[in-house]
């Protein structure tokens, strides 16, 4: 006997819970929602457009550097692209966000180079751009953590007394169905909810966290945790690019308005594996990937562009090809990144002088000489 | 000259630091309207408010989370735990993240956070209460590890910590928050943070110590000297980075060395001071390089901590067994 037989089945699916915010049907075609009017020029869905195309590229691209050899992992985003440019392109200048390591359609959006989150893949840093510029704080590995230092981002945010002006920016954290198991989110939940932080919980609830799916994260749906603690949460279709950059639009004003937090749940699918080294033919159905597939978040702009005579065959092979000499370029420029020079794994550890990071630097460079000394 | 209890000149020195910069916040459990379980908050959240006084919801993780946050965003937040035995559930925010982001940017971010913890036992505590964890967290790179003894450093070096712009783990020796002392709080003359200081000059055994171990070594100290042995008596105030230059200079002087910490003796900190002694001082040591501190045993129930706890009789014997070699 299985636990689901004995308590019932999760009420976690899409049929059980049918609030899903959704403006762009997978067939293409436009569908109102009253809370999320959205008024898009045909340039700015073309540009959505190519967006979705390029970070798929890039991708795709940076999987097959890793099977390659040539980074040592890739956490792929296949399949979540629209929930992350639709968010993405909801940011405004003043606005920070805290990602996982899988947000580089986010990291698109906030111009983070691509070149910087391989070079993390590839092992020549553990990040290294800085977040202030970019307004993009720097992946973070372990699940869940970033939720918290975007809640005291948020606070610190509210304590600079900026919120309702033009300065004001609101933060959004970005985390998994995986992470929600997590304390650390759970605990952002709470500080979040308690002191009213500026803040935009953005979940990908992509189905799967590696082999585990949603039941075994869940039996609500995730959205509606947020209602226990003490703050709104929605469900949305996070393969639908227009109602994702609709609802966090709102969020996020509402966030830079004092009007607290937003628990937004993006409803996808992780069409691929987990990371380069996952396996999901181990643990899932070819059926349900094949039932994804028809939901694709770039078919369906592209359906709307062409139903509604938006873009011609020109513009797409413009875009594909913008999309592949950039995808060219990366991997050019992927293979050329020189290896760090060993003596920098003491840099910025510390910001001050520290004495055993200057006599482990020391002895490692005297032993180092000392090779090149033999070998004269 | 003001006469201070320790406790009180902690809350002295953050009341400078906020009264100096504006940036600096505490946050805690507890830390605003009580002042804390142990006062040494008191009186701020009434002085600066709620906005730099927040009293947090009771998770551990979610303080240290935050307060990488506000440090991101500009604040140097001063968080407390509790009790030692509390700092695990924030271990993963600590060694994971507020280690090591410095370096994950290339140094782009610095983060000034200090964790302050009442640290060790004697206070007849129930479980979890009198821990000695500094040994987790010197192993972490990137965190700075100091521990007070008395009011004058108590004073000064919170402080500095706050000033830092690496994070700082700062223990406090919680049975010591009532010790009284004279604490010039006008002056900024201080002993540099990282700078360890000899508090008993002597020339037959080295004794190091720090935190609440301190006080124990001196009296120790003054009971040799009755039997015509004399210690010098290093405080070490900071763990790391280690101040090793003094310590050096005295067990090379004194060819004999006894390490005193409350922390379990295998694998405890005292292992890192042996090794590093042993390498510099090789032929200057009469006898090994001897540990005394708490046994490999969970912290036993308060009844019996005095047999835990490294005692005066226990450090004189660990003195008399360097003459046996």
């Amino acid at each position: 006997m299985t636990i689901d037989s004995v308590r019932g089945a999760p009420d976690t699916t899409e049929a059980a819970e049918p609030e899903l915010v959704q403006l762009l049907t997978p067939e293409g075609e436009r569908v109102e929602h009253p809370d999320y009017p959205l008024d898009l020029s045909a340039e700015e869905v073309r540009d959505l457009y190519r967006d979705l195309v390029i970070v798929r590229r890039i991708d795709l691209e940076s999987v097959a550097l890793t099977r390659q050899g040539e980074l040592g992992i890739w956490a792929s985003l296949l399949g979540q692209e629209a929930a992350q440019i639709g968010s993405g392109r909801a940011l405004t200048e003043h606005d920070m966000v805290f990602p996982t390591y899988r947000e580089h359609g986010v990291a698109w959006c906030r111009n983070v180079e691509p070149l910087n989150l391989l070079g993390l893949f590839r092992g020549v840093n553990h990040g290294g751009w800085d977040p202030a510029e970019h307004g993009f704080h720097l992946y973070t590995i372990v699940i869940g953590s970033q939720t918290l230092h975007a809640t005291g981002y948020a606070m610190g945010v509210q304590r600079d007394g900026v919120l309702g002006t033009p300065s004001a920016g609101a933060t959004i954290a970005y985390f998994g169905d995986g992470a929600t198991s997590q304390g650390d989110v759970n605990e952002s939940f709470v500080f979040a909810s308690v002191f009213n932080a500026p803040i935009v919980f953005f979940c990908q609830n992509n189905q799967w966290a590696i082999s585990e799916p949603l039941e075994r994260q869940t039996r609500i749906p995730l959205y509606k945790r947020a209602q226990g603690f003490g703050f709104p949460g929605l469900r949305v279709d996070g393969n639908d690019v227009f109602a994702c950059l609709a609802v966090t639009r709102k969020a996020l004003e509402n966030a830079r308005t004092g009007q607290g937090p937003t628990l937004i749940e993006a409803f996808t699918y992780r069409m691929g594996a987990h990371t380069t080294t996952d396996d999901p033919t181990r643990y899932r159905l070819k059926a349900e990937e094949e039932a994804w597939k028809l939901k694709d978040p770039i078919e369906r702009v592209k359906s709307y562009l062409v139903r509604n005579d938006l873009a011609d065959s020109g513009f797409f092979d413009k875009v594909e090809d913008e999309a592949k000499q950039l995808s060219r370029e990366l991997r050019e420029a992927c293979l050329a990144l020189p290896d760090p020079d060993p003596m920098t794994m003491f840099d910025h550890v510390y910001a001050e002088r520290h004495p055993l990071m200057t006599e482990e630097q020391e002895q490692f460079a005297a032993y180092l000489a000392s090779f090149e000394e033999e070998s004269k | 000259m003001t006469t201070l209890t320790l406790g009180k000149a902690m809350n002295e020195g953050l009341r400078k630091a906020m009264e100096n910069d504006p940036k600096v916040l505490v946050m805690g459990e507890d830390v605003g309207k009580l002042g804390g379980v142990f006062r040494i908050t008191d009186g701020l959240m009434k002085d600066f408010g709620e906005e730099r006084v927040i009293d947090t919801p009771l998770a551990e993780s979610g303080i240290i989370g935050t307060a990488i946050g506000l440090a991101l965003r500009g604040y140097r937040p001063v968080c407390e735990i509790q009790f030692d035995g509390f700092v695990f559930p924030a271990a993963d925010q600590i060694i994971t993240q507020l280690a090591k982001m410095r370096m994950r940017s290339l140094g782009a971010v610095s983060l000034p956070v200090v964790v302050r913890i009442p640290c060790g036992g004697g206070i007849g505590a129930v479980e979890h209460h009198s821990e000695s964890p500094e040994a987790y967290f010197t192993h972490t790179a990137g965190l700075r590890v100091v521990a007070c003894s008395n009011p004058v450093d108590a004073y000064s070096m919170i402080q500095q910590s706050i000033a830092s712009p690496d994070p700082v783990i700062f223990f406090e020796p919680k049975r010591r928050y009532w010790e009284k002392a004279e604490v010039d709080v006008d002056s900024s003359d201080w002993t540099p943070l990282h700078q360890a200081r000899v508090v008993q000059p002597g020339d037959h055994v080295t004794v190091l110590a720090y935190g609440p171990s301190v006080k124990t070594c001196l009296e120790a100290a003054a009971a040799a000297a009755e039997e015509g042995r004399s210690l010098e008596v290093i405080d070490l105030r900071s763990l790391n980075p280690l101040d090793l230059g003094t310590v050096v200079d005295s067990v090379n002087r004194t060819g004999r060395c006894v390490v005193v910490h409350e922390a379990p003796v295998f694998s405890g900190f005292g292992a890192e001071l042996a090794a590093r002694i042993t390498e510099n001082c090789f032929y200057r040591l009469e006898s090994p390089v001897l540990r005394v501190g708490g046994f490999s045993t969970p912290y036993p129930p308060s009844r019996v901590e005095d047999h835990y706890l490294p005692d005066l009789d226990r450090i004189l014997d660990a003195v008399d067994r360097t003459f046996g070699w």
